[in-house]
């Protein structure tokens, strides 16, 4: 079986194609169904009493005032939730020695940190559930905070789960070659510290709950705003001790998710609790604050990063040393290690060479957990990487592409392995750089940026060649033990008017899924896509899946509907050849006719072969198969991940008596394999870029030394807005996976894994005449003037 | 969170809206555009007010040219300040501000009388008529005075406006011929509160110098501005350095916004003199 991707003219050629997307028109008309639009009957709504320490002992809560509240059926504390539904702890097995305390979802006797729910009140509407919460009184005993990671693991500082031990929740030591004998003898060792600020994910629509218990027939269902309905079944089966046959997890429209809507949080987890106890739906919808106090957070990284390197400016060895803390709990079930794990993983990721050692330290603090948001540890691993690179060229008097072409792996290396023991099957370092060079003209840009520099405009051209892990396999957790499915499927059926259904176990967050299997299966199948329905987040309906993740959605999922896609079309060819008394060979199906496979002549419209299958079918041959219905899975064997690579570039411009940066320019090149949707793939780099620039430029999340939120409002935390960002270009070069049959690889998270490391090196590129630079994100005006010596205090 | 509010009325007109606020026990809030007192309300860091609506109160909107003065009412909308001819002409300093001030949907409904009384020290209009040395008509149901822009902010979110008394206009002088109006600021984002912000108005009678977002509440650089009369920029900017102690936060320290006012006044300062020169 094999598709002519490369023949444009080729029948159904939707594979390659700007499709609509068929979700559009109905968001956009208000039409859209999120968790907050379903009402259903006997509804209420909880709203969480939060912690307002870091660390406290509950001594106890007074509930009585907040029961006389009109409206205010009922209050909840840690110790009543935890009568029907088990703690989780959140370590793998593969992550060798990660720890973490169980975490109830609600706090039982002590508050971890400050947003931690300590109690629920439940009411006829969420402002009475609010007016009872602000009259529950809880007594705290303030207990001793941890908030700084640097010192986390001094004798000096108090332990924050006794029981753990210390506050070391997991270190992972990766060595390659001989790294002291490499930097004994290089040519210049060039030494920097990185910081990387603690963001969220800021999703349009916030986190978002509905569960309804069924007792008559023992069925809770979830309304889910989640990129994992089936991860989410398999836990509020477990923790509420519900056959996981009778817990089913529905995800209609999602506002946008990029991680954060992938992990287990103890309000959401209460929230179907409490549903199971009163017998009545509840819903949950997190406001904006909450938003900020409790969805994880990700990226607080502080890094001691070296590079050696020699004359003519080959690598010679790397050695990382990258601490995280991660808040109060690991978070279930995919645990808070993954990120420095992947900092281990992916550092020095483009370069051949042979000496690495990368060590990360993740500790337990008093401050919101944090977890996998999109492009897990890949912009501070890029950031180390390509700023060690920058700096190496600089100390060389080389240019920063020379450098890195003398260094990528060569396009034709492949496969290849790491020195991080990544596997590579197949990338285009080199001609990704070539394809960008191209697209910027960067040696007329140098040469403006030259002119511009004698009338005392400082402008600075960034470059950062990156890998980006996608196509995950059960590598990424199963093999830990985590019952997170790697493997996804889609089941396709034709229905009697010739349409066509496909349910997948992917879901929809508002990147396009739909759109990408809508145009697969019409590919797969020789309809047209909008003959084709989709349906997606639901475990009772669609095929067992993993949801979105990872950048897995159309290299995964996508494949899974090829495969089904082209095996109802074989189904179909087997009644349509019997119908028309021809060899199944000599047929195809193209935009919805069966038709002859050498002249494209018109033999029959589905619509009659539905129409004979599904009513007529006492006029076939007996025992012809007639199966219309057909379920394809797949899975990476031959890889742990797909990983993809591409090259990005930053044309900014420093204000150096205000520090403020003015981008102008952005580009990327990217080599996701398979492209299946331009326009989706654009999007994807476009949206990913635009929160990588967040990263660089404006998003952090502030803490006291306390542990207190100074941040959790959308006019403290700046997320990136249009009128600061650049025109962005985008450009592509394709190498398919030979995994499978599509090619794709993932294009979610390249955007976000890139921005940030192009940008610091176009700010350090305009500031290094005047001898400054700045490795600390975000690089605020104030930064850069300190950078710059020009503040005095 | 949702708003827990107290009580609502539309008020028909003026003395209707000064009735309802004397009746309200000293629960009342005066809702003009509801910029700043709806999302204060849904933060729940404003519960129990009796809101007294004024949007309806016709009389209050608008701007006239009244010989030596323009009178603009307090309801008159950010995006009208904008637009209007008359300010356009003989203010010019009001209508920039606008551009710098949050986002069109904000600007569309934010009134000026609502930012003045709000009188939030990072924002534009308040250190504009500061500039300007505007007159604020203020209201009560025992009568009407007029108090200077010096003497009406009077700390963070606190201004003269007594209890019971509602802004009703402002009045600001017209620009002389050759009079030359600047505001400049540097903010994280289009639309964000200034990190540090500076009006400046340069008279025949001398210079006036207004920052924002650097204290708590917008000040008149006098030092500066007898510095500025001399001719003496740089003696000017280093009165900004001397007379201000701008507070930190988490998008800036002092140090940096008292740093910035001092870009911020000598850039005002070769734009003017760019453009007569």
């Amino acid at each position: 079986m094999t598709i002519e991707f490369g023949n444009p003219d080729r029948p159904n050629s939707y594979i390659g194609k700007t499709v609509p997307r068929p979700n559009a028109g109905r968001l956009v008309q208000g039409r859209g169904r999120y968790v907050d639009d379903i009402v259903l009957p006997r509804m209420v709504h909880v709203a969480f009493v939060r912690s307002p320490f870091a660390h406290a002992r509950i001594a106890g809560i007074d509930a009585n005032e907040a029961k006389s509240v009109k409206g205010v059926l009922r209050v909840f504390t840690g110790q009543d939730i935890a009568e029907v539904c088990t703690p989780w702890v959140a370590v793998l097995a593969h992550l060798k020695g990660l720890k973490s305390p169980p975490e109830y979802p609600i706090a039982v006797d002590r508050a971890c940190w400050v947003g931690e729910p300590v109690a629920a009140v439940v009411a006829t509407s969420r402002a009475a559930a609010e007016d009872g919460a602000a009259l529950i009184d809880v007594d705290y005993d303030p207990l001793p905070v941890v908030t700084d990671m640097m010192s986390a693991l001094d004798a000096e500082t108090p332990v924050l789960h006794e029981d753990m031990g210390d506050n070391l929740a997991f270190r992972r030591l990766h060595e390659a070659g001989d790294i002291e004998a490499a930097f004994k003898s290089a040519h210049k060792v060039v030494s920097t510290r990185f910081r990387t600020a603690r963001h969220t994910g800021v999703t349009l629509e916030p986190r978002s709950i509905l569960v309804d218990w069924n007792p008559a027939e023992g069925q809770l269902t979830a309304y889910h705003a989640t990129q994992a309905p089936h991860m989410m079944q398999t836990v509020l089966a477990e923790h509420l001790s519900v056959p996981e046959s009778r817990v089913r997890v529905i995800c209609g429209d999602v506002g946008g998710s990029y991680g954060i809507k992938v992990h287990v949080y103890p309000d959401e987890v209460a929230t179907a609790a409490i549903a199971k106890i009163m017998s009545r739906p509840v819903k949950f919808v997190a406001d904006r604050l909450e938003s900020f106090t409790t969805d994880i957070h990700a990226r607080d990284h502080e890094i001691e990063a070296r590079i050696a390197v020699e004359e003519d400016g080959s690598i010679t060895a790397m050695d990382i040393d990258d601490w995280t803390a991660i808040g109060a709990y690991s978070v279930y079930p995919r645990t808070s290690a993954i990120e420095g794990n992947q900092v281990v993983n992916l550092c020095g990721g483009p370069y051949d060479f042979k000496n690495y050692r990368a060590q990360t330290t993740v500790v337990f603090q008093n401050k919101t957990p944090t977890c996998q948001y999109r492009a897990v540890g890949h912009p501070i691993a890029v950031a180390i990487t390509e700023g060690l690179v920058d700096q190496a060229a600089a100390e060389l008097g080389m240019d920063p592409v020379e450098i890195r072409r003398r260094n990528m792996f060569r396009d034709d290396a492949y496969p290849v392995t790491s020195p991080a023991n990544m596997r590579f099957e197949g990338l285009s370092h080199h001609a990704s750089m070539n394809k960008l060079m191209e697209l910027m003209d960067y040696d007329g840009l140098r040469a403006e940026q030259a002119e511009l520099r004698k009338a005392g405009i400082h402008r600075g051209i960034g470059i950062a060649s990156f890998i980006e892990l996608t196509n995950p396999s059960p590598f990424m957790y199963g093999i830990g033990g985590a019952r997170i499915s790697a493997q996804d499927g889609c089941t396709v059926r034709m229905d009697p008017d010739g349409s066509v259904v496909a349910l997948s176990g992917v879901t929809e967050q508002g990147q396009g899924t739909e759109a990408m299997l809508s145009q697969i299966v019409a590919e797969g199948v020789g309809v047209s896509p909008d003959k084709v329905r989709v349906i997606t987040g639901d475990t009772q309906v669609t095929p067992y899946g993993g949801g979105t993740w990872a950048s897995r959605g159309a290299g995964i999922g996508g494949e899974a509907a090829l495969q089904s896609a082209r095996a109802l079309r074989e189904s179909i060819l087997t009644v349509a050849a019997a119908m028309l008394q021809t060899e199944q060979s000599r047929l195809d199906i193209r935009d919805g006719q069966v038709v002859d496979a050498a002249t494209g002549e018109s033999r029959m419209p589905l619509e009659e072969l539905g129409r004979i299958v599904y009513f007529r079918g006492d006029t076939l041959p007996k025992g012809l198969p007639r199966e219309l219905v057909q379920t394809r899975h797949f899975i990476t064997s031959d890889y742990p991940f797909a990983f993809t690579n591409g090259v990005q570039a930053s044309y900014l411009e420093v204000d150096i008596e205000t520090g403020v940066v003015k981008l102008l320019k952005h580009w990327c090149v990217e080599d996701c394999g398979r492209i299946i949707n331009p326009q989706l793939v654009d999007e994807q780099i476009r949206g990913g870029i635009v929160q990588g620039l967040g990263g660089a430029l404006f998003e952090e999340i502030h803490y006291d030394a306390d542990g207190q939120l100074l941040n959790g409002s959308m006019a403290d935390y700046l997320v990136p807005m249009a009128a600061e960002m650049p025109d962005m270009v985008v450009g592509h070069v394709e190498t398919p996976t030979k995994e499978s049959l599509l090619g794709a690889k993932g294009a979610g998270e390249a955007g976000t894994a890139g921005a940030p490391a192009a940008v610091m090196n176009a700010i350090n590129d305009a500031l290094r005449p005047r001898g400054a630079q700045v490795t600390e994100m975000p690089f605020t005006p104030e930064r850069i003037l300190r950078a710059l010596g020009v503040l005095e205090d | 969170m949702k708003a827990s509010v107290g009580g609502y009325a539309r008020a028909s007109d003026l003395r209707h809206a000064l009735e309802l606020l004397s009746g309200s026990g000293g629960l009342g809030r005066v809702l003009a555009g509801g910029q700043s007192l709806i999302a204060a309300m849904n933060m729940r860091l404003s519960a129990g007010d009796l809101l007294v609506d004024i949007s309806r109160v016709s009389d209050l909107s608008g701007v006239s040219d009244t010989g030596e003065r323009l009178l603009i009412g307090a309801l008159t909308r950010h995006v009208e300040i904008a637009g209007n001819p008359l300010i356009r002409e003989h203010a010019p300093l009001l209508s920039r501000a606008v551009q710098y001030i949050a986002h069109a949907a904000i600007r569309n409904r934010g009134t000026i009388g609502g930012a003045l009384a709000h009188a939030d020290p990072a924002a534009e209009f308040p250190a504009c008529i500061l500039a300007l040395g505007a007159t604020l008509h203020i209201e009560g149901l025992h009568g009407r005075r007029d108090v200077a822009a010096e003497d009406f902010f009077q700390d963070i979110f606190e201004t003269s406006i007594g209890e019971g008394e509602i802004l009703t206009g402002i009045s600001v002088p017209k620009a002389e011929a050759g009079e030359a109006h600047l505001i400049e600021e540097v903010a994280r984002r289009s639309g964000d509160y200034a990190l540090a912000g500076l009006c400046l108005v340069k008279r025949a009678a001398g210079h006036r110098v207004a920052l924002f977002s650097v204290g708590p509440k917008p000040l008149l650089a006098r030092t500066a501005m007898t510095a500025l009369d001399r001719g003496d920029v740089e003696g000017a900017a280093k009165a900004l350095h001397d007379e201000l102690d701008p507070p930190s936060d988490t998008q800036a320290s002092g140090a940096y916004r008292r740093h910035l006012a001092q870009v911020l006044l000598r850039r005002a300062v070769a734009r003017i003199e760019g453009a007569t020169a």
